[in-house]
């Protein structure tokens, strides 16, 4: 079938705003979003820009708005995002953070919480001769929150960022949950000194748009809650 | 502009970040310098286990690892350099789970442990459970966690910087690197008492591959361009199940929790070709015996594909230790390994040969012993080499960590010792310069994606699992071809911001001259070893050719050959028998 790629397009050495333009592809249902793209590019205008590397959805670097939705662009196949021949797929950047270039952002920001949050393994004392032990059921605790492959699409998703440029976001404090409920881990206290605070979990008002964008379907509204119930505890 | 730091880094997957790690532990001003966001590196791909006798379900020792090791290679990995790896494995996955990498336990709390292809107890008697594994997605937890710990020990990155040459100078002593800034377009260069490319690999030139984008093999390129050599190049690994005409990797683990593969006739064919491990022979083998199944036409439904099945295995084991491949292959071909087999392929998936070092990471030019001061390599874009003729599956990740710890630690020792910054010669970004406005200048031309769709086309249908004389010396030719080619592309985007068309344009440069190493080794070696297989010389050859590849090349279709002896210590090369 053929579709219409439908993107948003900026190039800030020649446009004042961005533009919408819209162009030919030809498409299997089985072919990703990110198929779509690749053909614009090499095939009708070199100049279009985005982020790509493992097109299997494990390094992060495609996610953008397909649809209105935030998706990774190689995890999401066109029989997901049309109905039939000439149908329009439409592709935006992450919305809330500057652009850089059509469909790529600028994720300093981005990155600098996901710092800001300490996220490393602290431990006290020193590290036994073998591996510290930890039980399967301690282990499930963590590993949906391991599975994130920080793309952006969750906290690009949330209201609350585009609100608040300074809230941390769900990404950045997912992953201190991941470190946080980790059995092996000393470090709650220092991570808590910075999400339990006005830019950061009590910011989150459980809108699910976060669990609704990942990629990965990580359920990250229920990790941040239970990252809130261990700071009320700490408190007490 | 130009940076200055004692130790650079080129590439940050699992060795870069490594190496950054142990450099700065000992005491080194590190910046590491990376095409992609650090946790975008193609080490997060790894899907099934890093390989280490733990021991934590069945007795295991580092000797039967290191014999699995040499045998998987057949005989021409170089055993001083897997037996440092093998013993030093337990030890790495140690350091890795108290940096916080998220494993897989089993009952007792311990790192859990499966069975992978070519792994066994006893010298070879029967598949052992040595692989460690995080579900399968053990290179994203370790690539997730090095990052973190680099992030913890400030290290300096330089992030979307692509490097795009070396820097020697006219005593042949390495000065730094020069590095194109994407999100810019400003040309750096960065001054540099010792320099570590850890760049990856180069699945991207052939057609059907399991590699990234990003797989471009840049590094290598950058040092053939610069008169070193590059070592093995004819070995490259198609690992047995990538998804049926995408190429994604199924991991082995698979296999290893009980997957089967199937023909036509629905027959489990390894059981004819590896009797004893069956399908969990060595990668070069399966992926030989799925084309000769084919070739037999027991293809399924007459195609190139076979079936994966896992319909046995229960949901309990795909859900819990193998989820992403059990996602993918819902995602991308809609078909539930639960419910039906998985339609898989070889895959491009790994270079056994690159960059030569020593198991300190030092770059040898030459003969052991001969070495580049200043200059070190790690990861896949190095060959050390411990993985020889066949690299067996888990191998990978402890490769980076292992060597891509040595080498930090042997860069620390040098810049501790008083290495100096080498002289850095006068412009010495200026053939980056000319290259690069060489391409924004041209208005005519061809697209860079007809150079590579005819160099990947090539590749896989004469320079993959089987090869003759023919088939290469038609790679050969297309390669001349291409390399005219992919010297006269044009790019329509000229701008400074972010022009990642340009850097399509120089990666398709770099991508001919890797290619052509790749074909002209396989030319060159008239035997049939490992990955390396030979129509018109199906024998191994020992007397002749157990002994390394050493590609030169002037960057202009010119080349040259020279050898470099095996290390054997303990075992001695026998007839490869699963």
């Amino acid at each position: 079938m053929k579709l219409n790629v439908k993107i948003k397009r900026y190039n800030p050495e020649e446009d004042e705003a961005p533009h919408w333009e819209t162009y030919e592809a030809p498409a299997d249902p089985l072919d990703s979003a990110l198929a779509l793209l690749l053909h614009v590019k090499w095939y009708e205008d070199g100049t279009l820009t985005f982020r790509k590397s493992c097109a299997h959805g494990i390094c992060g670097s495609d996610a953008m708005q397909i649809n209105g939705e935030n998706k990774l662009a190689c995890s999401i196949l066109v029989q997901d995002l049309v109905s039939g021949d000439g149908d329009t797929v439409t592709f935006a950047p992450l919305p809330g953070s500057p652009v850089i270039k059509d469909l790529v952002i600028d994720q300093s920001r981005f990155f600098e919480k996901y710092r800001a949050v300490k996220p490393w393994m602290i431990t006290d004392g020193p590290a036994p001769e073998r591996e510290r032990l930890q039980s399967p059921e301690d282990f499930d605790m963590i590993e949906d929150a391991t599975k994130c492959i920080m793309c952006g699409a969750c906290t690009h998703s949330c209201p609350s960022t585009w609100a608040d440029p300074d809230y941390l976001g769900p990404a950045a404090m997912l992953k201190a949950y991941r470190y946080n409920l980790d059995t092996r881990d000393d470090g709650s206290n220092d991570r808590l000194d910075v999400v339990d605070s006005k830019d950061g979990l009590w910011k989150c008002y459980t809108i699910f748009n976060c669990v609704q964008a990942c990629p990965k379907g990580i359920d990250i509204t229920r990790w941040l809650s239970a990252l809130k119930r261990q700071a009320v505890s700490s408190q007490l | 502009m130009t940076f200055s730091h004692d130790v650079v880094i080129v590439g940050a997957g699992g060795a870069g970040l490594m190496a950054a790690l142990y450099a700065k532990e000992g005491g080194a001003d590190v910046g590491v310098v990376s095409k992609l966001h650090p946790l975008r590196s193609h080490t997060g791909a790894a899907q099934g286990g890093i390989g280490a006798a733990l021991g934590n379900m069945e007795e295991d020792s580092w000797l039967w690892h290191a014999f699995d090791t040499v045998k998987g290679s057949d005989y021409v990995g170089d055993q001083d350099a897997i037996e440092t790896m093998c013993k030093d494995a337990p030890r790495t996955i140690v350091e890795l789970e108290h940096y916080g990498v998220p494993f897989s336990r089993n009952k007792e709390g311990k790192i859990s442990q499966r069975r992978f292809g070519g792994h066994t107890r006893n010298f070879g008697e029967a598949p052992v459970r040595r692989a460690c594994h995080a579900a399968d997605r053990t290179g994203h937890t370790i690539l997730h966690t090095l990052y973190d710990q680099c992030l913890k020990n400030d290290v300096r990155f330089y992030d979307e910087f692509q490097v795009l040459d070396l820097i020697m100078n006219d005593d042949d002593e390495c000065a730094g690197v020069v590095a194109y800034e994407i999100l810019t377009g400003e040309i750096h260069t960065f001054h540099a008492k010792t320099v570590c490319f850890a760049t990856g690999g180069f699945g991207r030139a052939f057609k059907t591959t399991s590699n990234a984008h990003a797989g471009t093999g840049d590094g290598m390129s950058i040092f053939l361009r610069n008169g070193l050599p590059l070592e093995d190049m004819e070995f490259v690994q198609f690992h047995p199940t990538g998804l049926y005409r995408l190429g994604i990797l199924i991991t082995e683990g698979a296999r290893g929790e009980g997957g089967i593969l199937r023909n036509s006739d629905g027959e489990r064919f390894m059981e004819r070709y590896a009797p004893t491990v069956k399908d969990l022979a060595p990668r070069d083998l399966v992926s030989q015996c799925i084309y000769q199944e084919i070739r037999q036409g027991r293809g399924i439904k007459g195609k190139e594909y076979v079936h994966l099945d896992m319909t046995h295995v229960g949901s309990e084991i795909l859900e819990k230790k193998l989820p992403e491949i059990t996602m993918f292959s819902r995602t991308y071909l809609g078909v539930d390994p639960l419910k039906e087999p998985i339609p898989v392929a070889p895959t491009a998936h790994y270079a056994m040969g690159g960059i030569p070092t020593d198991y300190d990471g030092r770059v040898e030019i030459g003969q052991r012993g001969d070495i580049m001061p200043g200059l070190y390599a790690a990861g896949e874009c190095a060959c050390v080499s411990v993985h020889g003729a066949n690299r067996l599956g888990t191998n990978s990740l402890l490769e980076l960590v292992v060597f891509g710890r040595r080498a930090g630690m042997a860069m620390a020792k040098e810049v501790k010792e008083g290495k100096d910054f080498a002289a850095m010669p006068d412009n010495p970004e200026q053939r980056t310069r000319d290259m690069l406005d060489t391409i924004l200048s041209r208005n005519d031309g061809e697209p860079v994606v007809n150079v590579r769709n005819d160099l990947q086309e090539t590749m896989m249908d004469n320079v993959s699992v089987f090869r003759n004389d023919e088939t290469l010396t038609t790679a050969l030719d297309d390669l001349q071809e291409l390399r005219e080619r992919a010297n006269n592309v044009v790019v329509r985007d000229k701008g400074k911001k972010f022009n990642t068309e340009l850097m399509d344009a120089v990666e398709i440069q770099f991508m001919v001259d890797y290619a052509e190493a790749v074909a002209a080794s396989a030319h060159h070696r008239t035997e049939s070893r490992g990955a390396h297989s030979r129509e018109d010389f199906p024998k191994r050859n020992d007397d002749d050719w157990l002994q390394h590849t050493l590609f030169h090349s002037d960057g202009k279709g010119n080349f040259e050959f020279g050898r470099k002896e095996v290390a054997i210590t303990r075992f001695q090369p026998k007839e490869r028998k699963y």
